[in-house]
């Protein structure tokens, strides 16, 4: 059972991914984007790891829902709304268990991710963070390492598409060849959940 | 705001102006106010750029600026793209994070600021705001 220490794990471990790979993110987010999503980020989950340091909430759906309101007021990009939707759906579908199983984990996590396409309009193949998020939750049935690498070869995937939403898709055909960034920070959110684990 | 003429003071709606560029939201606010003509105009709040003054979207000066022009007769928030829909329809999500009968206008955004604040200026109420606002889609150029 998962309890709202693994969940204060999680988001620690995702800060902290995101701090080592904020660089990359914006490297990314430079040919097809604004060169912003690593920085956005980085603001975006330190500021988790503080309000959840200071509140310290203790179920696990109260976690999530204070870090998803917590990246959507302090990101400034397109990413805080929609990672702040996801944590924030899912921490609802959790309700106000003290542990959850990763079975119920799962299925919140997907209720998170209808939201974040509804939010962003965006489905699979778009070029989006939903191309890690949707095989991620297909594979958290299975294990936190099957969906961790669902969600980086969901990432790595977006390299040949054409992004059809977002700054990117004003490219066109000229997205092509670039891996999405915000289906890049969404495999280090998934990678995270087995870190959190100490697995 | 004060009353334009009547005995009984008006609630009128109140209009939000959301955009990457604080400069953007607050020239188009002067611009919307300086079209909506004599008299009392309704009141209108840019929410511009981050909080320290970068490009992007602020939920937090959202909220504070919906606030500011909440008469008690509705709120019409218009934005320019990406980053400022998302964030306006996930406060408006939350639920408490902007005033009751609180809208996102689906409007082009400088045309919609012109209408949305005429309108609202006229003492129309939000839904008529709105529809106002979203009509400036189809005034077509050529």
């Amino acid at each position: 059972m998962l309890d709202a220490d693994f969940f204060r794990r999680w988001m620690a471990a995702t800060a902290a991914s995101v701090d080592r790979e904020a660089e990359r993110l914006t490297a990314l987010d430079s040919p097809i984007g604004d060169a912003d999503h690593g920085s956005n980020l980085q603001r975006g989950f330190r500021a988790v790891v503080t309000v959840l340091d200071k509140e310290a909430p203790d179920t696990p759906g109260a976690v999530l829902t204070l870090a998803g309101r917590q990246l959507i007021s302090t990101v400034g990009g397109a990413s805080g709304p929609l990672y702040g939707t996801l944590l924030r759906r899912t921490g609802k579908a959790l309700g106000d268990a003290a542990e959850v199983s990763e079975a119920q984990l799962a299925e919140a996590l997907g209720t998170g991710v209808d939201a974040v396409r509804q939010l962003g309009g965006a489905a699979p193949g778009d070029k989006t963070m939903i191309d890690a998020l949707v095989p991620a939750v297909g594979a958290l049935g299975e294990s936190f390492a099957a969906a961790g690498a669902a969600a980086e070869e969901g990432a790595v995937a977006t390299t040949p598409l054409r992004a059809r939403k977002g700054r990117a898709s004003y490219l066109g055909e000229r997205s092509v060849g670039h891996q999405d960034p915000g289906a890049t920070s969404a495999a280090l959110l998934i990678a995270a959940l087995q870190e959190a684990r100490g697995e | 705001m004060s009353e334009s003429g009547g005995g009984t003071e008006r609630r009128l709606v109140g209009v939000v102006l959301v955009s990457h560029s604080a400069a953007v939201a607050a020239s188009v606010a002067e611009l919307a106010k300086g079209l909506a003509g004599g008299g009392p105009t309704a009141p209108v709040a840019p929410a511009g750029g981050t909080a320290d003054g970068g490009l992007g979207t602020s939920a937090e000066l959202i909220s504070a600026a919906a606030a500011s022009v909440d008469r008690g007769a509705g709120v019409a928030i218009l934005m320019d793209l990406g980053s400022a829909v998302l964030t306006v329809k996930a406060l408006l999500a939350e639920g408490d994070e902007l005033p009751p009968d609180t809208r996102l206008v689906d409007a082009p955004f400088v045309e919609g600021a012109v209408a949305a604040v005429v309108t609202a200026s006229a003492g129309a109420d939000v839904a008529a705001v709105e529809s106002a606002a979203a009509e400036a889609y189809s005034y077509r150029k050529e």
